[in-house]
């Protein structure tokens, strides 16, 4: 199946290529676009991308792999982080995270046999003043107890 | 000193602040419409005298960073402004609530910058995970934007400026000026040799100028009061460190947040007055301004009898009441850095910390250069050794050898981002380290948590 980027996602990657003077400055806002639709960075992403911002394919996989939100391989449904960086630690994120493990039976790293939730560890997220936090998917939960992962994990898991 | 300031905040509390309706209700836009008809020199002059530090930092005087910009602009060679809002050392959360709840404050410092270093477009570099932050950006850019405010005559000046946001994805290192630019242009996000700095050389090869997000936040504010008026703000004015700026302070204290205050704020104001105290027992140290500076130790006096020393007048005294300044924290031998200060108590073990934070960096180094990247793996892997009870007091002095080995060896500051917050913790904690060896971590508390 070869990958192509819907509709609407070109007409994003169109408004992205004008916003520089090179080609070259929208890898890394093109590799977010196709890996929102794919789930993550595959090797015919990369070639697609190499191909689109006329790059060498080595140059685009080379900048995949250096940022550590472009997966590498498929993931779940769902992407759960939680910060273990300092402020986070002094106030409890190894709790929170052997809850996180403990509750969906995964270690951090890892994916829910059903696909749905990915478990991973943070390096500071920027919400120390609201520690400890994990981000899922595109939201910060912030000031969390064991209770109120409880909730979230329910419903990613649902 | 404490005096509480709102240039920045005071909308902070309203549900609408982000709007662009609330911003010119408080008197919004009037800065950058007034500063698209002044002469660029007085811009720079303004900005010079408000003895704006870098707030990302490094510290450097924001209005001589604007004047190392080649004048006039060549057409074949466009000038780029550069936000840097990679917000990710650690303890370091206020750049996020700028973007998240006064947004229209760096969209309007953009124009102004933009109109002071040549630019005719701004890039906004935040982290990929800060969503609401980058929405937050996006809507007050197109609300400015259909106000005419940006785009080909903003204000109805001949000068178009353009902002634009660009996301990361995922590195620590990019929050280093030349990393960023790297990143901006679609590299993996390694440092850049300087020379050649951004004003020669930055962005797409062109003259460039980086600024933090709260530095150019504060902009229109600068303008607003005049410079000079606004360096006097701060109690240490004197020092050419001026104005008010946000300070955080999370941990173990009671009241962890981001609080808007005149430059001058000592940390005992910050911990005890701002922050409610430290929670879970008594004041162990404090790391004064993100991960990178150096930690301080509660009882720490400070001596400076030399009267040269900025710190002279604080011969004698605490740590804690020296006022967070850049030049003053340079000379304690830590940093101010982003004035963000993690706390810790004495029911927290100084060990685990350690060991915590080189995790953080041997994960972070982008591995460009064999010091830092190979150092902060061994740092790490060493404190995994002693926090798991196998290490000799021998690898204690190895730490201090490694670190020694990265300072000064590497192309960019990361290196010695790493290697000083470990000497530090080797300085100020040898005596508990060397007990935690001794006993295989028996004499820890064996927690950072509460």
């Amino acid at each position: 199946m070869s990958f192509a980027l819907t509709e609407e996602r070109e007409r994003a990657l169109r408004e992205i290529l004008a916003r520089y003077p090179t080609k070259m400055a929208a890898c890394i806002p093109m590799l977010h676009v196709c890996q929102e639709q794919n789930g993550w960075v595959s090797d015919e992403i990369c070639e697609l991308v190499a191909k689109r911002l006329e790059l060498s394919a080595a140059h685009v996989k080379g900048v995949a792999t250096f940022y550590s939100l472009f997966n590498k391989h498929p993931v779940g449904k769902h992407q759960v982080w939680v910060c273990r960086t300092l402020p986070c630690a002094l106030a409890g994120s190894d709790s929170i995270l052997r809850h996180c493990e403990k509750r969906l039976g995964v270690h951090a790293g890892e994916t829910t046999k059903d696909g749905k939730v990915t478990l991973r560890t943070a390096e500071c997220l920027a919400s120390c003043g609201t520690a400890p936090m994990m981000q899922v998917d595109r939201d910060y939960h912030e000031n969390l107890t064991t209770a109120e992962v409880d909730k979230i994990l329910e419903r990613l898991t649902r | 000193m404490l005096q509480k300031t709102t240039y920045l905040t005071k909308s902070y509390g309203d549900p609408q602040g982000h709007t662009l309706a609330v911003y010119e209700r408080d008197g919004g836009y009037e800065q950058a419409r007034r500063a698209l008809k002044m002469e660029r020199s007085a811009l720079v002059d303004e900005m010079k005298a408000a003895n704006l530090r870098g707030r990302g930092g490094a510290g450097f005087p924001m209005g001589v960073k604007w004047s190392f910009m080649p004048w006039p602009p060549k057409p074949e060679k466009p000038h780029y402004l550069v936000i840097n809002a990679d917000e990710g050392e650690p303890g370091t959360f206020k750049d996020r609530t700028i973007m998240e709840k006064n947004p229209h404050s760096v969209v309007e410092g953009c124009i102004i910058g933009c109109f002071g270093i040549g630019a005719h477009a701004a890039y906004i570099y935040v982290r990929d995970e800060l969503h609401l932050s980058k929405d937050r950006l996006w809507a007050a850019i197109a609300e400015a934007k259909a106000k005419g405010y940006l785009g080909a005559t903003p204000f109805g000046v001949d000068y178009p400026i353009e902002v634009y946001v660009h996301t990361g994805a995922g590195a620590y290192i990019c929050g280093e000026e030349t990393s960023l630019l790297n990143s901006l242009e679609g590299k993996r996000g390694e440092p850049r040799l300087k020379p050649p700095f951004p004003a020669q050389a930055g962005a797409f090869g062109m003259p460039s100028t980086v600024n933090n997000l709260e530095t150019i936040a504060i902009v229109p504010t600068v303008l607003a009061m005049g410079g000079d008026n606004f360096s006097k703000l701060s109690a240490i004015h004197h020092l050419k460190d001026g104005g008010s700026r946000l300070f955080g302070v999370s941990g173990h204290v009671k009241n962890p947040g981001i609080f808007e205050c005149a430059v001058g704020l000592t940390l005992r104001e910050l911990i005890f007055d701002l922050g409610g105290g430290v929670k879970g027992g008594e004041l162990l140290a404090v790391i004064p301004g993100g991960s990178s500076c150096p930690i301080l130790r509660a009882e720490e006096i400070v001596k400076a009898p030399d009267p040269k020393s900025p710190l002279h007048p604080y011969d004698g005294k605490s740590v804690l009441d020296v006022p967070l300044g850049v030049d003053t924290f340079r000379a304690l031998g830590t940093m101010l850095g982003t004035c963000c200060a993690i706390v810790l108590s004495d029911h927290a073990d100084p060990v685990l910390a350690f060991a915590n934070l080189m995790r953080f960096y041997r994960h972070e180094s982008c591995g460009q250069c064999t010091p830092c990247r190979e150092g902060s793996a061994w740092l790490h892997r060493i404190l995994d050794r002693i926090v798991a009870g196998e290490a000799g007091m021998d690898e204690l002095d190895r730490l201090s050898d490694i670190a020694n080995n990265i300072m000064g060896n590497t192309i960019c500051a990361f290196g010695e981002g790493t290697a000083m917050p470990a000497l530090g913790f080797l300085l100020k904690f040898r005596r508990e380290l060397e007990e935690f060896v001794r006993s295989k971590g028996k004499s820890s508390t064996g927690r950072l948590a509460l």
